[in-house]
């Protein structure tokens, strides 16, 4: 068996390396957008304070502070969300409203310094929560949206249109024809995907990742991990979609009807926090929502396996039940 | 005569509004080429599938040296279907490597780019390779396994003269290994050079089975008249002749040539293009089903 798999996995590996196109358009895109994104968003702040409010909805009759100008009031969810968002700067200042006010703003950020003078101003009496921390850059931020995304489109569309070809073809045929067993073909693409994500990956992490002088607060290894699992459950949800289909319409209209709902709600550019509660339900349906929440929270929070657990566990089951089902319902020829 | 090494039992295979294969049986003796000729939509390359595995049958089995189709057959079928892409990218001889290594057993990947006259092409990409080239390559891929059954499904269609030859002459030193060869064709030139035993097709169902020679000599006693079909009176055709009308041609099969030829000249037909020749599977076609073998 695996004499048979690492044939299948060996060639396949052959075929992509040396698709020229391919391989550079796997490379460059995500080099550009890192770039492009730089560009835009980096540079000097917008000159806005952001202050993150801990009761939604938000009426500026509630409060004197809530009607200053040149401030933004943003709805947070939950105290450990907000402290996080003032750890990394992502908001000037806290507040909760309820009862005496309290606040906490980050004792190394200088906005917050200056919005606190505002919030003090306009009441006195507001009890202060200070905490510390350096300030997330938004590339630092977008970094491992950009990885995902491309992992995503590799894993999916790197898949499901190789075996959509290999079908219509009758390259499929002809391997049906040999003691090859389907789920030893679809492990070797399986594997064979996952071996180039990961170089790849590693590739644009360690490349641009010098370049933007990009620093994960936790462990590398982690990373890695959520990245072979992240990709195992994309892959398979690729095979899902090329199982069985022959028609490149049909199979490249399913694939954007993942893709691009994925791109959008993943929180690939930008937080969903603050988003509708069923936004949030139909992301955290989706692997790369979990690749990307966890991704952060290491590479940001500095979070362990523990704290990303969650995250793991649903990445592996996912691979597990799409591998299933592509199983099931693959067929070698057109019907 | 030897244990049949593939048994075909009663197949039948449906399709919405035509049925493919309708009862088929034949068995095939270790060590032959066995030919399954017919028209296109006869019903060959349907029946090959279901004897490759590759097809499932809606009644009827396969069984190979007395057992059904399994893992066994697989590792010991080679196939050469009537078309087929290979993976991009890679060369002749890493495509034999890659097919090579789904085996247990097989021949080494050089013994067999030998066989198949490959070793110029070994390191090209079998995308650059001419029609003929790649069903050496194919036909390669088949025997990688060093398979005990060879199944070709019409190996020389589209190819050259030249090339169809070529082909030919790789068959033949590969029955003279013997393999079984299941051939499909409706190149009849093919089907005499190559069938030791043969079974013609039409509409489904196997219209006739045996060795060529045989089969010839059972329908055609004797020698073929070959006329052309607008040279041929329409009045003539009353005559006490076995005729048989193909779409450019009219062909009589007679005993007795002197009287033929005696009583086409009171006929008054015109004789200048007539050909005689012996009686060949094209004929036999033709004889069983009023019908051309390529039509």
């Amino acid at each position: 068996m695996m004499q048979r798999l690492l044939s299948v996995w060996h060639a396949r590996n052959l075929e992509f390396l040396r698709d020229k196109g391919t391989l550079t358009f796997t490379l460059l895109l995500p080099v550009m957008l890192i770039v492009g994104m730089s560009f835009v968003f980096g540079g000097p702040e917008r000159p806005l304070f952001k202050v993150g409010v801990l009761s939604a909805p938000i009426d500026r009759r509630a409060h004197p502070f809530l009607r200053e100008r040149y401030v933004e009031f943003v709805a947070v969810a939950s105290e450990s969300e907000g402290l996080r968002k003032v750890t990394h700067q992502q908001i000037d200042l806290l507040i909760e409203l309820r009862g005496t006010p309290r606040y906490w703003v980050n004792t190394d950020a200088p906005k917050g310094y200056i919005v606190e003078k505002l919030l003090l101003a306009a009441d006195p009496n507001a009890r202060r929560q200070p905490v510390t921390g350096a300030a997330v850059r938004y590339v630092d931020w977008l970094f491992p949206g950009i990885l995902g995304m491309n992992m995503m489109f590799s894993c999916l569309f790197g898949v499901g249109y190789v075996v959509l070809r290999y079908r219509k073809s009758g390259f499929l045929k002809r391997l049906h024809a040999t003691p090859l067993t389907a789920f030893e073909f679809l492990s070797a693409q399986v594997l064979s995907r996952l071996s180039l994500i990961v170089f790849v990956t590693s590739m644009l992490y360690l490349g641009i990742g010098g370049i933007i002088h990009f620093h994960s607060a936790g462990s590398l290894a982690l990373l890695v991990l959520l990245g072979v699992l992240g990709a195992l459950s994309m892959i398979a949800l690729g095979l899902t979609v090329a199982a069985r289909f022959s028609s490149e319409e049909l199979v490249g209209g399913l694939l954007n009807m993942l893709t691009w709902p994925m791109m959008l709600l993943s929180g690939v550019w930008f937080s969903l926090d603050g988003s509708p509660r069923w936004v949030q339900w139909v992301a955290h349906a989706f692997p790369l929502t979990h690749v990307l929440d966890a991704a952060r929270a290491v590479t940001l929070d500095g979070a362990g396996i523990a704290q990303i657990a969650p995250n793991l566990l649903y990445l592996g089951a996912t691979a597990l039940v799409f591998l299933a089902f592509g199983a099931w319902s693959f067929r070698w020829r057109i019907e | 005569m030897s244990e049949p090494i593939l048994e075909v039992r009663k197949l039948v295979k449906e399709y919405p509004a035509v049925t493919a294969v309708d009862g088929v049986s034949f068995s095939v003796s270790e060590g032959i080429c066995f030919g399954l000729l017919g028209p296109n939509g006869a019903g060959k390359t349907t029946t090959i599938e279901i004897m490759e595995g590759i097809l499932t049958p809606g009644a009827g089995e396969v069984r190979y040296r007395g057992e059904p189709l399994g893992q066994r057959f697989r590792e010991q079928a080679g196939i050469l279907f009537q078309k087929t892409a290979l993976q991009d990218f890679l060369t002749v001889r890493q495509s034999l490597a890659l097919f090579r290594g789904l085996y247990d057993h097989g021949l080494d990947v050089d013994e067999v780019i030998r066989m198949c006259a490959l070793e110029k092409l070994a390191g090209r990409d079998n995308r650059k390779l001419s029609g003929g080239q790649q069903q050496r390559l194919l036909l390669a891929i088949a025997l990688v396994n060093d398979p005990s059954v060879l199944f070709l499904d019409e190996p020389t269609t589209g190819l050259d003269p030249q090339a169809r030859r070529n082909f030919w002459q790789l068959i033949q030193s590969i029955k003279a290994r013997r393999k079984t060869i299941i051939l499909t064709t409706h190149y009849m030139e093919e089907a005499e050079l190559l069938c030791d035993e043969i079974a013609i097709m039409d509409r489904g169902r196997i219209i006739a089975q045996g060795a060529p020679r045989k089969l010839l000599h059972e329908h055609f006693a004797d020698v073929l008249l070959e006329l052309p079909r607008h040279e041929f009176p329409e009045e003539a055709r009353n005559l006490p002749l076995r005729l048989i009308a193909a779409s450019d041609r009219v062909e009589i099969t007679t005993h007795d040539l002197d009287a033929t030829l005696r009583t086409l000249i009171d006929a008054r037909v015109p004789l200048r293009n007539l050909r005689i020749r012996p009686a060949n599977l094209e004929d036999l076609f033709l004889e069983l089903t009023g019908k051309e073998l390529r039509a």
